[in-house]
């Protein structure tokens, strides 16, 4: 890939430039400079309503007929509130059902027991991602699926009505990126989560504003696309753009044994040269449980400062953590044993794929019996507008992605977010616990 | 002259601006209502049309981070609200400016609840303690949408040329 020359010095590319440049037919980009990529894919969840909306006031006066620029390249997913917990959710949900069947929209996923879940994770777990894709979705966590090599950003809901109508995200400015490089092996029950965490403690919640992180080293290629989801779906929380796994044989892996996907691929690695706008070096092998305490996600302490906090309700799940090996990790650590009385411990995987292999492998049972409640997939009490609501005065742990004052439905209540290993551990004591410690 | 009715601090989250829990509600005629919800004191004096339009928040950095939630302009629009922070977070810049939300930003802006505010093109004037803050221009990435006046209608300029990649 030929590096883009200026001032008689070649300049490489990153992933999002080299993404940008294509999707926007250029030979290259650099950072600041504004574009309209064509979009790959164009994801929506329960605001698809707003959309709708927006999108047919768009073309109200002009004379020309609503009309989906290419109804494959959207996705609908239904899960902030599934089933729906009012009669209006229920209503935006049926006016959404009837404009996917007028529109051919084809990937639609209803709430179901089959092919539901968290946008989040069906998106990756049915291949409609893939590396060098431009992806948008109206919801701020889809920076997750840059783990598959993509570049992926949120956007609101008129945006989007922009995007359907026109095919283009709209006056783009190439971001700058930081290099995420990472070393060394995790510690028993420390992970991509801690990694994640003690990143934006040290970025701060703005400090990856209007950029993109991408993240390399010998610690990031050995770590499975669940962990990778992780760090990306959590970049946001730093303020990025999106975060950006380049291309690997885990890419490939995954989208091939897991996603099925059969056409080529066409991983996108950015150049020796690259300009970064700096890096920052992370040793995992010295890391410690990391815990983002309230009411901010980058007010992070390692755990020995908080153990022994009460709490009173114990979340895994998510677009975050709610992936198989989360529900294995949980499942293990909580087999034989019983959940703290006056503590509740609510499990939600992240799609029902997910939650059906769960099933399947016994982790629900060993949940269930320890005392977990496991939901069905979908966003669960993440963001309070469902189920799993706090009292006043009560704390939650839990492996989700944002803690802010009121995150779960009660401003009275406090929210401290952990890896899936710390909230199992923590459910069995009823409070903070650090898992290294064996209870 | 626009009074500062709100002085906020850094990272005032979309939870804040507008709890998840009204999210079911989309449409900018309904929205206002919850504005600032969890905060009962200052929803009460906004749904009781004692904040005239015009009337300024003062934020500090990364104001309206968190979710994509477009409710969280369109709530603050639906008041006639004008933003002068330090900073914003990238999607609630985006969909203010997508909205038509008067949004300044102003990186060292400091004042206080009460205060009288100058809002000019390039800086804002603080009547009241008589200072003065420049103020940054937005993304220029974002200025042919600001110039039409938002992005519904900077779209359906597009959509009648029949621009598009159908």
């Amino acid at each position: 890939m030929p590096g883009m020359v200026q001032g008689g010095e070649a300049m490489g590319m990153t992933v999002v430039e080299k993404i940008l440049a294509r999707a926007s037919g250029r030979e290259a980009v650099r950072v600041g400079d504004v574009v309209e990529p064509a979009v790959d894919l164009a994801m929506s969840h329960e605001n698809a309503a707003l959309v709708v909306n927006r999108f047919l006031e768009v073309f109200e006066g002009t004379g020309v007929a609503p009309r989906i620029w290419d109804p494959a390249r959207i996705a609908i997913v239904f899960d902030h509130r599934v089933p729906a917990e009012s009669p209006k959710t229920a209503t935006n949900q049926r006016k959404v059902r009837e404009f996917v069947a007028a529109n051919g929209i084809g990937r639609f996923h209803d709430i179901r027991g089959d092919v539901g879940g968290i946008c989040h994770q069906v998106l990756p777990e049915n291949g409609y991602v893939r590396p060098g894709a431009v992806v948008v979705g109206t919801d701020s966590h889809t920076t997750s699926h840059g783990a598959l090599d993509a570049f992926a950003f949120g956007i609101g809901a008129t945006e989007m009505a922009s995007v359907w109508a026109l095919g283009v995200a709209l006056n783009v400015e190439v971001p700058a990126t930081i290099e995420v490089s990472v070393r060394g092996r995790f510690p028993d029950h420390v992970g991509p989560k801690d990694l994640i965490l003690h990143l934006i403690g040290a970025l701060g919640a703005e400090g990856a504003n209007f950029r993109v992180l991408e993240f390399h080293g010998e610690t990031i290629r050995s770590m499975s696309t669940s962990g990778r989801l992780v760090l990306c779906n959590m970049s946001v929380e730093a303020g990025a753009t999106s975060g950006l796994v380049p291309g690997d044989e885990e890419t490939v892996r995954y989208l091939r044994a897991e996603a099925r996907v059969q056409e080529p691929l066409h991983l996108v690695v950015p150049d020796d040269d690259a300009a970064y706008e700096r890096t920052i070096e992370v040793d995992v092998a010295t890391l410690v449980p990391q815990i983002a305490c309230p009411h901010t996600v980058d007010n992070v302490r390692p755990i020995a400062a908080v153990e022994g906090v009460r709490v009173h309700q114990v979340v895994i799940g998510s677009c975050t953590n709610g992936r198989l090996d989360d529900i294995e990790a949980a499942a293990r650590a909580v087999r034989g044993r019983k959940v703290a009385q006056g503590t509740r411990l609510l499990v939600f995987p992240a799609s029902a794929r997910i939650y059906q292999q769960a099933v399947e492998r016994g982790f629900v049972a060993d949940l269930m019996r320890a005392g977990a409640v496991v939901m069905n997939s979908g966003c669960g009490p993440c963001l309070g507008v469902h189920e799993g609501a706090l009292g006043d005065g009560e704390v939650a742990l839990s492996t989700t992605n944002r803690n802010f004052k009121g995150r779960m439905g009660n401003p009275r209540s406090e929210v401290y977010l952990c890896s899936p290993d710390v909230a199992a551990a923590s459910a069995l004591t009823g409070a903070i616990t650090d898992p290294r410690k064996g209870t | 002259m626009p009074r500062v009715v709100l002085a906020l601090g850094d990272d005032v989250s979309t939870d804040v601006i507008y709890p998840g829990r009204y999210m079911a509600t989309v449409l900018p005629s309904e929205t206002p209502q919850f504005a600032f919800a969890d905060d009962v004191e200052f929803n009460g004096r906004l749904t009781a049309k004692q904040v005239p339009a015009g009337s300024v928040i003062v934020a500090g950095r990364n104001f309206g981070c968190g979710s994509s939630r477009e409710q969280a302009a369109s709530c603050l629009q639906g008041h006639g609200l004008v933003i002068v922070a330090k900073g914003f977070a990238r999607i609630f810049l985006q969909n203010a400016i997508n909205l038509g939300l008067a949004v300044v930003t102003a990186p060292e802006v400091e004042t206080s609840e009460g205060h009288d505010l100058e809002i000019l093109a390039d800086r804002v004037v603080d009547r009241t303690s008589g200072r003065s803050f420049a103020v940054e221009p937005l993304p220029r990435a974002r200025q042919a949408i600001i110039d039409a006046g938002g992005l519904i209608a900077y779209t359906r300029t597009r959509v009648s040329r029949a621009d598009t990649r159908r």
